[in-house]
């Protein structure tokens, strides 16, 4: 995404809009990004609501629009908005793990001037291990692949990776091949909500990490532009921080199912921002004028070592959740830089992840489930698997 | 994507997830794709405006010859065009 709007920094424009459409979701993905709390989000907005949010970000200049969710697919107004969004200018994205994605809805997708179709590649299966060898997955994703390329939408497939799928990278290339996958991200989890509390069992080792992509860049060569293949690593192996999202308030604009406007889909969990609901403001003031929206734009806000380091322009001190989830403070920061007196947080939980064995088994993995987020609701701040400050 | 160089009567024409628009907001026109979109200057938007699947290398130069006199545009929009499709915005029709 960063790469999507790179050089449009300076514009102030919210270039990306991202609609997150519905929390809900039929799968239980253990790296999910959506609040862990989600449970306890207000009721969803309605199809006129969204509609409204469509013509407001696009007279502020949005264009890319990101249809995500939960699983967008839970909802049946999508073929609704598409059209809009097409009537309005945007280049339309659906965000999707397939389920749902029937060739009904697939043509009045194609009929209303959907632009894109990213397939995710979900493991919907608790039972991990036959993570890949799920038939059910598999002629899903065979349908659904089928059903994308009758209605001549480009190939693109999303897998995140971690520590459990990672050393199964071969597997999953040759099934992209087999898929005829034109684009393919292979993203490692970034630890974010329902992924942070299952860090230690998702995060790979340097050894599997370093395997992985050896394989992944034979298949590269191998296949030249027949599939063009990006392979994101985890920013814990990194010593500076990722530019998040170009920048807080600069490009993207995030709306969560229950109306909340967000520069990020992660600062929902800031404290003390009061984000606005697209019911209660105009998109305008919100982007322009409210208060969380500004809070951390420019470099203000910034303390030592940002404040006066020269890279400040390039990554924006990183990212504020994670400074934020890691250190209980929004404007240290990012650990993952190595000038942060707490990059220690980030290299202790790298060493964790170099013990040999399949998993690390600390605690019990946590399911992205309605039950377990009302538990989590009811906790109601950070994560539990949160380093204290 | 296709492999083959452009030759003067290759037709060109976007690929199929490329959308060629005015941005407002922008002032600029943009090329829209998957997740992300390139801002396009003045020339390099005259150009990719003519690609439309009908003409072919020549017939873009020429037509950009009849709208800017007097300047030899040839060898620049050729550049363009091969940048375009070796980065894969346009193909061989």
């Amino acid at each position: 995404m960063a790469e999507a709007t790179s050089g449009s920094s300076r514009t102030g424009i919210p270039l990306w809009l991202n609609a997150e459409v519905t929390f809900r979701c039929p799968l239980h993905c253990v790296y999910c990004y959506n609040p862990v709390d989600y449970a306890r989000s207000g009721p969803e907005l309605t199809t006129e609501e969204w509609l409204r949010v469509l013509r407001q970000a696009r007279e502020l200049g949005s264009v890319q629009l990101g249809i995500s969710g939960g699983e967008p697919l839970m909802r049946d107004d999508v073929e609704i908005m598409v059209a809009e969004a097409r009537r309005l200018g945007y280049y339309t994205n659906l965000l999707t793990s397939g389920v749902g994605l029937t060739e009904k809805r697939i043509a009045a997708f194609k009929e209303g001037g959907l632009d894109q179709i990213q397939l995710s590649f979900q493991d919907s299966t608790r039972e991990l291990n036959d993570f890949l060898s799920s038939t059910r997955t598999f002629e899903l994703k065979s349908k659904v692949a089928k059903l994308i390329k009758q209605y001549d939408y480009p190939m693109v497939l999303n897998v995140v990776l971690h520590r459990l799928n990672i050393d199964h990278i071969q597997a999953i290339l040759d099934m992209a091949e087999q898929m005829g996958v034109e684009h393919l991200e292979l993203a490692n989890t970034q630890y974010y909500a329902w992924a942070l509390l299952n860090r230690d069992q998702l995060m790979p080792s340097r050894e599997q990490l370093e395997r992985a992509e050896a394989i992944t860049n034979q298949f590269r060569a191998r296949m030249g532009n027949r599939c063009k293949v990006y392979f994101v690593v985890p920013d814990y192996y990194a010593n500076r921080p990722k530019a998040c999202m170009n920048g807080w308030g600069t490009t993207f604009l995030n709306i969560a199912a229950d109306g909340m406007a967000l520069p990020c889909h992660e600062a929902r969990q800031l404290p003390g921002l009061n984000f606005p609901n697209v019911r209660d403001h105009d998109l305008g003031w919100i982007w322009n004028e409210s208060p969380g929206f500004n809070a951390y734009r420019g470099d203000g806000w910034m303390k030592e070592p940002c404040r006066s380091c020269p890279d400040k322009v390039k990554d924006f001190g990183g990212c504020r959740c994670q400074a934020y989830m890691l250190t209980g403070d929004a404007t240290n920061t990012d650990p993952v830089c190595d000038l942060s007196p707490n990059h220690g947080l980030i290299t202790d939980a790298v060493a964790r992840a170099q013990t040999a064995g399949p998993l690390v088994k600390v605690q019990p993995i946590v399911f992205r489930d309605d039950k377990n987020s009302r538990r989590l609701s009811e906790k109601k701040t950070q994560p539990e698997t949160a380093p204290a400050r | 994507m296709s492999d083959a160089a452009l030759s003067p009567e290759s037709v060109v024409a976007l690929e199929r997830q490329y959308r060629f628009q005015w941005e407002e907001k922008l002032q600029a026109f943009v090329l829209l794709y998957p997740e992300g979109l390139v801002r396009l200057e003045g020339s390099g938007a005259e150009i990719i405006k003519r690609v439309d699947g009908q003409r072919s290398v020549d017939d873009i130069i020429q037509d950009l010859e009849r709208a800017f006199p007097g300047v030899d545009l040839r060898q620049d929009v050729l550049d363009y065009l091969e940048k375009a499709h070796g980065r894969g915005y346009i193909r061989i029709k």
